[in-house]
């Protein structure tokens, strides 16, 4: 019981420091919007496929996602807060923590994302609204899951902004080609057993992150 | 050592010989003709070259993940030049199979890149090395560039079973053992192929994996060297 209470207790700080300046989620959503103002430029009043659609929805998920997520590392090494936090949790609580919040994120940029695509894109049209959903729910926590251990790395390092998608895209190309095909699904109102296989592919690589990166934080996080 | 370096040029040597020299006959009669595969033709031979290539890539960024790995539990700074020299020598073959593979299927199969599961995942292997490298040459000093760099690689070694066991199975491919390719059942693709070619396909992957040591044993001991230097100036 006592792991949940420092759990929670990291992500409300978290919380509370980002409500104080609103810097990630400030970012997150300019981003969000600048970019989709971008692929509008660029498609006008074409006829877009949904392979199209779901590629570039997914697309500037990832683009914002490495705009934004690492900020949870990096503002605690800028802030020389992060000896603090070493001496008052331990690094599993650490991680969890950060790795809720980056979830909660995640969760925002892509539901933004999601209005705002039903708003300018006519042919953005969810048929089926369960395979959509579990698509955003686990892509989400798939993208946090290996991002929050990205940010821990890149936070120690020089020139973090740029390494961030760099070291990111290779670990998140499954991720990625599978929300991708199954969001095409969502749109096109395939069943949900037909997509159930892209669902088995995305738990396990959740899974899978989660575990590894669990293991992993400790050399991360530990000077 | 030596003997290692001897059989490693034996074997690569009696490969190319083997592979390149023996004709291509229509109806092999004796252990000295190899059978023409139809839409193949002379272009088959690629598979002697190619494949050892990729197979050493993938057994350097292993023997890094390794290393990284015993780095990790015993903190001993030998592990970690063992880790990053394998990964070196492990891009070279990466791109060495990349620009064979690209060759081949450019003839073979009409373009230079058809984003087919395999094509897509020696990509990935790229840009993971590329990744790696960049990783360590954003870090300070060497005891962070070591643990963080063997982090790093573990990760990244999380996600092969999804690019050689689901991908490929998933995704339709060109490479044997794709979606729909019933010959091939499992992942890496069951070997179909006469005996006498086969024969030199095994002596060549033996040959470039005894290849692969070989150069990492030079690269280890120089790696070694350099890093007593640097020690030394300080």
């Amino acid at each position: 019981m006592n792991v949940m209470v420092s759990i929670w207790a990291v992500v409300s700080k978290d919380i509370r420091s980002e409500l104080r300046t609103r810097y990630a989620l400030n970012a997150l959503l300019m981003f969000v919007v600048t970019s989709v103002a971008t692929i509008l430029f660029a498609l006008r009043e074409d006829e877009v496929s949904t392979d199209v659609l779901s590629g570039m929805f997914w697309v500037v998920i990832f683009f914002s996602a490495m705009s934004g997520l690492s900020r949870i590392f990096v503002s605690e090494e800028e802030r020389g807060t992060a000896m603090t936090l070493q001496l008052v949790a331990s690094p599993s609580e650490v991680y969890f923590g950060k790795l809720i919040f980056n979830c909660g994120l995640t969760l925002v940029l892509s539901s933004a994302v999601t209005v705002l695509y039903l708003v300018v894109f006519p042919a953005f049209i969810i048929k089926s609204a369960v395979v959509f959903l579990m698509t955003i729910l686990l892509g989400s926590l798939g993208f946090a899951s290996s991002a929050t251990i990205i940010a821990a790395i890149i936070a120690k390092a020089n020139t973090k902004g740029t390494l961030y998608p760099v070291l990111s895209f290779p670990i998140l190309i499954p991720l990625l080609m599978t929300v991708m095909k199954s969001t095409t699904r969502a749109l096109d109102g395939d069943s949900v057993t037909a997509a159930l296989s892209d669902f088995q592919i995305l738990v396990s690589y959740v899974m899978i992150m989660i575990a590894g990166s669990s293991l992993l934080f400790d050399y991360v996080w530990k000077d | 050592m030596k003997a290692i370096k001897y059989a490693s040029i034996v074997c690569i040597t009696c490969a190319i010989l083997a592979g390149i020299a023996i004709p291509m006959v229509p109806q092999p009669q004796s252990w000295l003709e190899f059978p023409i595969i139809p839409g193949l033709e002379d272009k088959a031979r690629n598979i002697f070259f190619h494949v050892p290539m990729a197979w050493s890539s993938v057994l350097g960024f292993l023997r890094a993940l390794y290393y990284g790995f015993r780095y990790l539990r015993t903190k001993d700074f030998d592990y970690d030049i063992k880790s990053v020299s394998s990964a070196g020598l492990g891009t070279m073959f990466c791109i060495l199979a990349t620009v064979t593979g690209s060759l081949w299927a450019k003839f073979n199969w009409g373009s230079f890149w058809n984003w087919d599961p395999r094509e897509t995942s020696i990509f990935i292997l790229l840009l993971i090395y590329g990744a790696y490298f960049t990783l360590r040459s954003a870090l300070g000093s060497d005891e962070v560039r070591a643990r963080l760099s063997a982090v790093y690689s573990i990760l990244a070694g999380l996600t092969a079973p999804f690019f050689i066991f689901i991908m490929p199975r998933v995704i339709g491919g060109l490479h044997p053992g794709a979606k729909g390719d019933t010959a091939g059942s499992t992942p890496v693709a069951q070997l179909h192929m006469p005996p006498n070619m086969r024969v030199v396909f095994i002596i060549s992957i033996i040959g470039f994996s005894l290849l692969f040591v070989w150069l990492l044993d030079i690269r280890v001991r120089a790696a070694r060297i350099e890093y007593q230097l640097s020690k030394k100036e300080i």
